[in-house]
């Protein structure tokens, strides 16, 4: 497809990264350096202009643009450039949008100016960062078959019921239907089979229905059920603060937020109902003393300094904080997490890029290929990949135990109808499945690449 | 320094080397000409079987940075002209390894300037061999490679800056593969015009070919002693001219002419500075010459084809331009500097260089006379960013101190000064003859073996703009 990038900052130039491989992308900045690079290091076209200029939109070729993405730093210009790549005959646009004053309008301007999917990245952290809190043992949550199949990246901890506990036993031991896909043992990435033995300190990837999901997070902390999240600190009340404060609230936790600009405390005040506000420095040691931030269930690191999250998080975690959140803006800190031991490290960044990323994939679906949805785990070692089967092949039908499946491919859920399927041997595939995969392996484009 | 990549990027490119060189065997097999077995079948079979060893496995680590990039780029260009240089080793027909070295250098550089005293003894496929080095070197042979493979190696742009010529170097559309294939189409489109063209005003099939590859590449072999002024043809002279100077055109334009921007073309100010430095100097030059010509329109049609030949630094003649007035052969010397347009097969310092560092002259004038002026250099009535007005000066700079010190390098042979400096200036443009003894009807081979080398060298740097030889020798010590 043809891609027009605007604006080639941390997003534009991720974004660029990944789509390059398989698109044609054109990326137009304002600034000389920033082009440079962008073209240096992938196989992109540059135009150095302005964005809202129809100059720059001709040069990038418009006219056959399919996907229209405006992530430059400002709201208003997204928005613009999105309205005038509409009247030059851009198919989708994609305009990043933060400011919440904008969040009420998302369907006037999705439905009247034509711009097809607005990102939010702050209010989408938030969502990601309030999924981790509500399921305190993951680590990290993805959904596919549109809502239906849940993707949870889980940390066994010692004492846990699934400590020392063989795969085949798994599902007769809790009596729910869940799939362990992946389990990650030190530096180790591991396909298991029903023998294997989880042990603690593992992390798992596995599969569940919805519902299943939720109850399979209800019988394992069940053990220790008063290490549900009741209250929370959030030390930054920036965008992001705002919008999980609201979040958390609906879910019944208690919020506090430590900001330090007096002017920012008296907005969040007027806009936040039920929320302690308290005006000072997050970091200093006094005010997180008075404060007691350390007793509260779950602390989340919302300044916009990275350092600054990640030391007060390592310090939450010294001090026996038992779930903490880390927000970092530099892509390239989030490897940090392993080493430091932080489990839940959020980029608002990554994830915009992640959500800009599936909407093209889906439109590219539309336009022949077979991918639904694909996730990228693991720092990108694990994938797990949604597909469809669209017609009768000579695996259809098949028994899944008379089918030879590649090393490092796992069917995790297969979706009919309503209906949500863990596969076993003796389950086959049907015209109109949407089968989930998880591999680590990559670059599967069909489903018939998985069978040898 | 990623070794294991810039080892990997040589593979590729010498592999395609080795499949080219299956070429003259064919042709070789088709006139009869035994040799062609060893001759071609030796180099190739070395070539094809070391380029498959290195590229067995791919490195894991693929980052390829300016510094790799172009480094595997001019170490690729040597090991091509030394692997280039076997068959004519192999065959006896040039039996001295560095003049074999040298005619390929040339070959591959575009430049045309040749060592032998008769062109017309050789075989048809070492002829073969010795046109198409210039096709090939013409657009570059790491673009094919761009061309052919569909890898997703992101970071091509460092090769590509250091293979294609001129200031500024970007991709016509968004894939470098795409793009150096859109190229490669034109290029060969118009190569086989040329055949056709040439071949309706009476030149046999094989002659059409070996001088389409010859101006395709505006490199300027020909198979006679003579070059083009062997067919006394003035259809044939000029076809071929135009041709050359159609080469000489960046080709970037014939895209925006592909996809109907006719604007973006004629509007073009590299490409109307370009046509109108030809036609005045093919005027200044008829008119100096007139009295050796009997006639008017036979010394335009000697001045035009020279000028073409000379400012596209083709280096075919149609003349002895030795017998010239000297103003004439000085004017045709500072054409050769001139060269052609960026993004062509061309060689010299390119028209769109020349452009702006007179224009950044005229800017410092401004700032003489009122110092508070504020003004940019401007090409196409864009401004032209600040780095690539350094660049252009810079690389005056240095192009002007590899001269002078190649000129000095090359003295010890005692010709005279002018011949010396004719030397250096045709092969650092990569134009194919000069002056006095090495004036068209003349050749290179009077020199010793140090001077060719050094001849050798200011090929590669002209062709492949300087940075990337002098990188590869430049010290790495972080």
């Amino acid at each position: 497809m043809e891609i027009i990038i605007v604006g080639g900052g941390k997003v534009g130039s991720a974004l660029a990264e990944v789509l390059c491989h398989e698109h044609n992308v054109t990326v137009i900045d304002k600034n000389e350096t920033r082009i440079n690079s962008v073209i240096n290091d992938y196989d992109v076209k540059g135009i150095i202009g302005n964005c809202l200029t129809t100059e720059a939109l001709d040069d990038a070729g418009i006219s056959k643009c399919n996907i229209f993405i405006a992530v430059t730093s400002s709201d208003e210009v997204n928005i613009l450039s999105c309205l005038i790549a509409k009247k030059m005959k851009a198919r989708h646009c994609i305009a990043r949008v933060r400011n919440p004053e904008f969040e009420k309008q998302l369907v006037f301007m999705r439905e009247e100016l034509g711009i097809s999917m607005m990102v939010n990245p702050d209010y989408n952290s938030a969502n990601e960062i309030a999924k981790v809190l509500r399921y305190p043992e993951a680590i990290n949550i993805d959904s596919f078959a549109k809502g239906r199949v849940d993707l949870a990246e889980i940390r066994i901890t010692s004492g846990s019921i699934l400590e020392n506990i063989a795969l085949t036993q798994l599902s007769r031991r809790l009596r729910l239907d869940v799939l362990i896909c992946a389990v990650q043992r030190g530096n180790e990435l591991i396909i298991p089979n029903g023998s294997f033995v989880l042990h603690a300190g593992d992390k798992i990837h596995m599969t569940a229905s919805h519902s299943n999901m939720v109850k399979f997070f209800k019988s394992i902390s069940a053990a220790y059920r008063e290490k549900r999240v009741k209250s929370a600190v959030l030390i930054g009340g920036g965008r992001v603060g705002y919008h999980l404060a609201q979040q958390l609230k609906e879910m019944g936790i208690k919020v506090k937020i430590i900001e330090i600009s007096e002017k920012r405390c008296f907005e969040l005040s007027q806009r936040l109902n039920k929320v302690n506000i308290i005006c000072g420095d997050g970091t200093n040691h006094d005010v997180i003393k008075e404060e007691r931030v350390y007793d509260a269930d779950a602390v989340v690191t919302l300044t916009g300094i990275d350092e600054e999250n990640i030391l007060m998080s390592l310090l939450a975690k010294n001090n026996g904080v038992e779930k903490v959140v880390t927000k970092v803006n530099r892509m390239n800190l989030m490897q940090l997490s392993e080493t430091l031991s932080l489990d839940s490290v959020i980029s608002p960044k990554s994830i915009t890029v992640n959500q800009i990323l599936q909407y093209v994939r889906a439109k590219q679906n539309s336009e022949g290929n077979n991918i639904i949805t694909l996730y990228r785990l693991v720092n990108d070692r694990l994938e797990a990949i949604e597909f469809v089967v669209r017609e009768r092949r000579e695996y259809v039908g098949v028994p899944l135990k008379k089918l030879k499946i590649r090393k490092g491919i796992l069917i995790a859920s297969i979706v009919r109808g309503n209906e949500l399927i863990i596969p076993k041997g003796d389950d086959c595939l049907m015209v109109n499945d949407s089968v989930v995969i998880v591999t680590t392996n990559s670059g599967f484009d069909d489903l018939k690449e998985i069978f040898d | 320094m990623n070794y294991k990549m810039i080892i990997y990027i040589m593979g590729q490119i010498l592999r395609i080397v080795g499949i080219c060189m299956l070429l003259p065997i064919l042709v070789g097999a088709f006139y009869g000409e035994h040799h062609v077995i060893e001759t071609f079948g030796i180099p190739a079979s070395i070539t094809l079987l070391t380029s498959f060893i290195i590229t067995i496995k791919k490195p894991k680590n693929t980052a390829v940075f300016s510094m790799e990039g172009f480094i595997s780029v001019s170490a690729s260009w040597i090991a091509m002209s030394a692997i280039g240089a076997l068959p004519f080793v192999i065959s006896g027909e040039i039996p001295n390894y560095i003049d074999a070295l040298f005619e390929t250098v040339s070959g591959f550089t575009t430049t045309g300037s040749t060592i032998l005293s008769d062109v017309e003894k050789m075989s048809r496929s070492v002829m073969f061999w010795r046109a198409f080095t210039h096709w090939l070197g013409g657009m570059g042979v790491l673009m094919f490679v761009l061309a052919v493979m569909s890898s997703n190696d992101v970071r091509t742009m460092h090769m590509m800056r250091a293979e294609c010529p001129g200031p500024n170097v970007g991709r016509l559309v968004s894939k470098s593969s795409f793009s150096a294939r859109i190229l490669y189409g034109i290029y060969i489109v118009m190569t086989v015009a040329e055949i056709i063209v040439l071949m309706i005003f009476d030149m046999p099939l094989y002659d059409a070919v070996i001088h389409s590859f010859s101006s395709a590449g505006t490199g300027g072999f020909s198979m006679w002693n003579d070059s083009i002024g062997h067919y006394n043809n003035i259809f044939i002279e000029m076809t071929i001219s135009i041709f050359v100077i159609l080469f000489g055109i960046n080709f970037n334009l014939y895209y925006y002419l592909i996809i109907k921007k006719f604007s973006l073309v004629f509007k073009n100010e590299e490409l109307r500075t370009y046509l109108g430095i030809i036609a005045s100097a093919t005027i200044i030059i008829a008119l100096s010459v007139m009295k050796q010509y009997s006639s008017a329109a036979e010394s335009f049609r000697n001045s035009f084809f020279m000028v073409a030949s000379t400012i596209t630094s083709t280096g075919f003649a149609i003349t002895d331009t030795g017998e010239w007035s000297v103003f004439a052969q000085t004017l045709l010397l500072l054409l050769m500097f001139i060269g052609s347009c960026a993004g062509s097969t061309g060689g010299g310092m390119k028209v769109a260089r020349i452009l702006i560092i007179i224009k950044t002259g005229i800017r410092e004038l401004k700032y003489i006379v009122s110092p508070r002026a504020v003004a940019t250099v401007k090409l196409d009535g864009k401004p032209v960013e600040k780095d690539i007005v350094r660049g252009a000066s810079n690389y005056f700079i240095l192009f002007m101190i590899i001269f002078s010190v190649s000129v000095l390098l090359i003295s010890h042979d005692n010709f005279s000064i002018e011949e010396n400096i004719s030397a250096v200036t045709t092969c650092m443009n990569n134009i194919g003859y000069g002056v006095g003894r090495f004036s068209p009807s003349g050749n290179l081979g009077g020199l010793d073996s140090f001077s060719k080398i050094i001849l050798c060298f200011d090929m590669l740097i002209g062709r492949l703009e300087i940075y990337p030889l002098i990188m590869l020798f430049a010290s790495r010590k972080n």
